[in-house]
């Protein structure tokens, strides 16, 4: 493996290099007649879509995706189609008009639109409380990478992102974020490319093997499995196997033993051999699927997953809005049209990343198939190559993978982290550049702590909590601040706290799971968006057409800036004749 | 044996300290001036302080708010005041009356409200009946409420004096650079007439932007490609003699910033980098920092002693440019977002400004208070 090790720590070495590169902005001389545009040198809606797509596509939902692909199969296709719809609900509703009105958060957006303190202090917190939760699988993800890599303890992968993390946000400052972003995205997109490419001819030249073949995902080759936890599994199918640990309770030195179809339980430290087309035990609670079944959308036990789908679709979709780095990009565009241009780019190349999780899964289940029984599905990509290619080829191509991977966790954490920093400074203490370093300092320890207490197979679930309590919250806020005049304080407020207090409620007793909680109730708790989000919606209208004394003056005015294209804007003193309408 | 370091506040004291907190709530909304908005929300706080049963503000033509119970007296209110109004003195009026048999409202006290010695309207307090200590109290309250909106009507006119100043300062490209400039192109009409033109075109976008319309913001990649021309046109002038390096992050070039606040600031390095050995280079950064921009601009000239430096930064002596700037940023982003000068005798100067990305109210092409 230390051809792995050092494969990503020149992978990891060449990103930041050239980030370091990329990022400074070269002082321009002036001999001669030359000249300097400074419209030129704006950043251009391709290279901010890339930034985008760097810090959008979080490592942790990529390796995720590949591990969820693995183990269900083609229902796990709508993932990565909720996370990309997302972009398209923020191109239709959102980006031109907020890029109009000049504010860069979304505190800064619910003060402007709405002038009430309580109303942006509440909005800080719902936007704080989701970046810190969507933090936490990132550096979970970094944990679990140098784990699998040179078998270090979790926290030093968790340490090791939040102090790069924060070196980055706090040097900051001349570094262009955007080109460092840009440029990131590119080396990831190519080494993810050409890893997936690599593979896939592998896979050609080896005869292409149906992953659907079979009932049971069998090892292609003779595999050793380590098992580094107590580890529960369920056996579908009578396998041989050597032993060098405690199965069942006893102890076996290395000798055959034959598992029979039932449960089986190993212990800490054990190792198991397969054969080659020996059948993989499943982890326990994750009944095999048979290959068929696997490769058929919706053909599962399960008969209410129609109501999980949709739901998990409008949390992703609608909760997109609400994660803090995404929207703060769209400052950096020169107007409105910018704005929306760079949307539908960056839809292109998460489209276009979104492909490959897909592509990994289907081959993790017909070369890395021991995921399944350690649980550690998140592994697969990572796990791919070696499993695939003999010799230090492999060992590069997973040091490659690793570094991208890494980096996407570096990316995606710095600009939540910024993001976060930034809203924190400003609205909690004071504004400035050492309040800022503060609040990164500070979002880093908290998250660092919070990573610590959560068990990290937790992640995903907490992800849906995210996108959820975002749907529920920011989305509406959004939603009706742009495009409806009589929205009101009190309404935004009852809104903001009934659709974020149904969510995390929800989620929460799904997490739980009390026994009379059964069936489809459990289901809508873990996946509450379809319900929570629309009684956000209609708590936040009826309520402001409850309250029309709460409606902020000069929205007439507001809306005229959102709405009218820039360039065609008469600013709006002369526009609006109502009397609400003069300026504070 | 045992000494009691806090003393309880006595009766008197603490009648004290709630009318000086009352008074201090009822100040902020005041300050805005004698509108209907703020007269709203000062009304709740005057009728606290008055201990009336309502409490009417009104302007010199008609009623701003009434707070407090028995608001179909507000319809006389205008009536009532109208005395007080006219001869600029308190009035008491006894016998009011109304349908209402439980309205407590009997009498009313009115006391005139003024700004530099003219009536602008009336504070009415109405109650039961109208004593002497009512009155008194009332008279007492106007006068208070007087000195509010004296100081905001300071508040305006300072901000007048500043827009002012600010249309001269647009007004006024200094003749003597209008001057250099044309010398600078003319010399180059017959040797390198490309340039010359281009210079020309130069000297028109830099014209067009310093006069343009009333705006108070613009963007920074405005303010900046205005400077660009500036710096062109300077260069012609000085050619290798001055020297300048520019180095922008992509990101901050959308930020709203207030209108020529760069531009002055470079013209003023430019005059001193250039003073002492008659050449010079000048540094202009604008860089992102997180929620906010930080600009600066250097030149490596004399520098300025203290003396020379606290003078050119306070309105009026000379150095229009940094001064106005300086009140600005003040004005438009509160205390803390004015001009740091670092700068000393043979050490060169360098000027830096801080401005947030985002602030209500500011957006490129708004003009404040419009």
């Amino acid at each position: 493996m230390t051809l792995v090790l050092a494969a990503t720590l020149a992978g990891i070495v060449l990103v930041l290099a050239g980030s370091a590169v990329a990022g400074t902005v070269r002082p321009r001389r002036f001999g001669g007649a030359s000249e300097f545009y400074v419209a030129g040198r704006a950043v251009t809606p391709w290279s901010n879509a890339a930034a985008i797509g760097s810090e959008y596509v979080s490592a942790a939902a990529f390796l995720g995706l590949a591990g969820l692909v693995v183990a269900y199969g083609a229902d796990m296709l709508w993932y990565p189609i909720g996370a990309a719809a997302g972009y398209v609900v923020l191109i239709a509703l959102v980006t031109a008009p907020l890029r109009r009105s000049g504010t860069y958060t979304l505190s800064n957006f619910a003060e402007w639109r709405l002038g009430s303190f309580p109303v942006r202090r509440l909005v800080t917190f719902f936007v704080v409380f989701v970046g810190l939760v969507y933090l936490l699988p990132q550096i979970h993800g970094a944990g679990l990478t140098l784990r699998l890599l040179v078998g270090a303890p979790l926290w030093v992968g968790w340490v090791l992102v939040c102090a790069v993390v924060l070196v980055v946000s706090v040097a900051g400052g001349m570094r262009s974020i955007t080109r460092v972003q840009a440029l990131q995205f590119w080396l990831k997109l190519g080494a993810l490319v050409f890893c997936a490419l690599v593979l896939f001819f592998v896979w050609r030249a080896d005869g292409s093997p149906l992953p659907a073949a079979g009932n049971v995902p069998v090892f292609p080759k003779a595999t050793e499995v380590v098992l580094d936890t107590r580890t529960e599994v369920g056996v579908a199918q009578r396998v041989e196997v050597n032993v060098v640990g405690t199965l069942d309770g006893q102890y076996y030195g290395g000798s055959s033993v034959t598992l029979t179809p039932g449960d089986h339980v190993f212990a800490a430290g054990t190792r198991v051999m397969f054969a080659a087309g020996a059948a993989v035990p499943h982890i326990k609670g994750d009944d095999p699927e048979p290959g068929e079944l696997w490769a058929t959308p919706y053909s599962g036990a399960r008969d209410d997953s129609w109501f999980d789908t949709i739901s998990v679709l409008v949390a992703a979709v609608l909760g997109t809005m609400g994660l803090p780095h995404v929207l703060v990009r769209f400052y950096t565009n020169t107007d409105g049209a910018a704005a929306r241009r760079t949307v539908v780019i960056v839809l292109g190349f998460v489209g276009l990343f979104y492909l490959l999780p897909p592509l990994y899964g289907v081959l993790g289940r017909l070369y890395a198939p021991e995921v399944l029984m350690t649980g550690r599905t998140d592994e697969t990509m990572l796990l791919l190559p070696v499993r695939m290619i003999e010799g230090p080829l492999g060992e590069v191509l997973a040091g490659v993978l690793a570094a991208g991977a890494f980096a996407a966790f570096l990316a995606t954490s710095s600009g939540i982290v910024v993001a976060l920093a930034g809203t924190l400074s400003t609205y909690l203490l004071g504004g400035g550049v050492a309040s800022f370093r503060t609040a990164a300092a500070g979002v880093l320890a908290v998250a660092l702590g919070l990573a610590a207490v959560v068990d990290p197979v937790g992640s995903p679930l907490l992800v849906m909590l995210v996108f959820a309590v975002s749907a529920a919250t920011l989305c509406p806020l959004l939603v009706l601040g742009i495009w409806w005049r009589r929205l009101s304080t009190a309404g935004v407020a009852a809104g903001l706290v009934s659709g974020g207090g149904l969510s995390v409620a929800a989620v929460i007793l799904g997490w739980l799971d009390p026994p009379w909680l059964q069936g489809r109730w459990t289901s809508l708790m873990q996946h509450p968006a379809l319900i929570t989000v629309p009684v956000a919606f209609a708590v936040m209208v009826g309520v402001s057409l409850l309250t029309p004394g709460r409606v902020p003056p000069g929205v007439g005015r507001m809306m005229a800036l959102l709405h009218v294209p820039e360039g065609r804007a008469t600013y709006p003193s002369d526009r609006s004749s109502r009397e609400d309408d003069r300026s504070p | 044996m045992f000494s009691r370091r806090h003393r309880v506040a006595t009766g008197v004291e603490e009648a004290t300290f709630a009318t000086l907190h009352i008074a201090g709530q009822a100040a902020p909304s005041l300050r805005a001036g004698l509108t209907r908005d703020s007269a709203r929300k000062a009304g709740r706080h005057l009728r606290a302080l008055l201990g009336a049963r309502a409490v009417a503000i009104t302007s010199d033509e008609r009623l701003l708010a009434w707070d407090g119970m028995g608001a179909a007296h507000g319809e006389q209110a205008m009536d009532h005041v109208r005395a007080a109004l006219t001869s600029g003195r308190t009035h008491a009026i006894k016998d009011l009356t109304c349908d209402d048999e439980s309205c407590p409202i009997r009498a009313a006290v009115v006391a005139p409200l003024f700004v530099d010695e003219r009536v602008v309207g009336a504070l009415a307090a109405y109650g039961e009946h109208a004593s002497p200590v009512v009155v008194r109290t009332a008279g007492e309250v106007a006068g208070w409420v007087s000195g509010q909106l004296e100081l905001a009507e300071l508040d305006a006119s300072r901000a007048r004096a500043l827009e002012a100043e600010m249309r001269a300062l647009r007004a006024q490209i200094s003749p003597h650079f209008v001057y250099n400039c044309l010398t600078a192109i003319a010399s180059f009409v017959r040797t390198d007439p490309e340039r010359a033109r281009a210079l020309l075109l130069d000297f028109a976008d830099f014209a067009r932007y310093s006069l343009r319309r009333v705006r108070d913001f613009t963007t920074l990649a405005d303010e900046l490609g205005c400077v660009d021309r500036y710096l062109l046109l300077e260069r012609a002038r000085f050619g290798d003699r001055l020297q300048f390096t520019v180095q922008v992050a992509p990101e901050v070039l959308p930020v709203a910033v207030p209108f020529l606040c760069v531009q002055p600031l470079v013209e003023n390095a430019i005059r001193h980098g250039i003073e002492g050995d008659g050449s010079g280079h000048v540094t202009i950064i604008a860089k992102d920092a997180g929620p906010e921009v930080h600009i600066q601009v250097e030149d490596d000239g004399v520098g300025m002693d203290p003396e020379r430096l606290s003078a050119a930064l306070t309105a009026g002596t000379g150095g229009i440019g940094l001064a106005n700037v300086d009140e600005r940023l003040r004005q438009v982003y509160g205390p803390d977002f004015g001009l740091a000068v670092d700068s000393a005798p043979g050490r060169g100067t360098k000027v830096r400004l801080r401005i947030p990305k985002f602030r209500a109210g500011v957006l490129p092409g708004v003009t404040l208070g419009g």
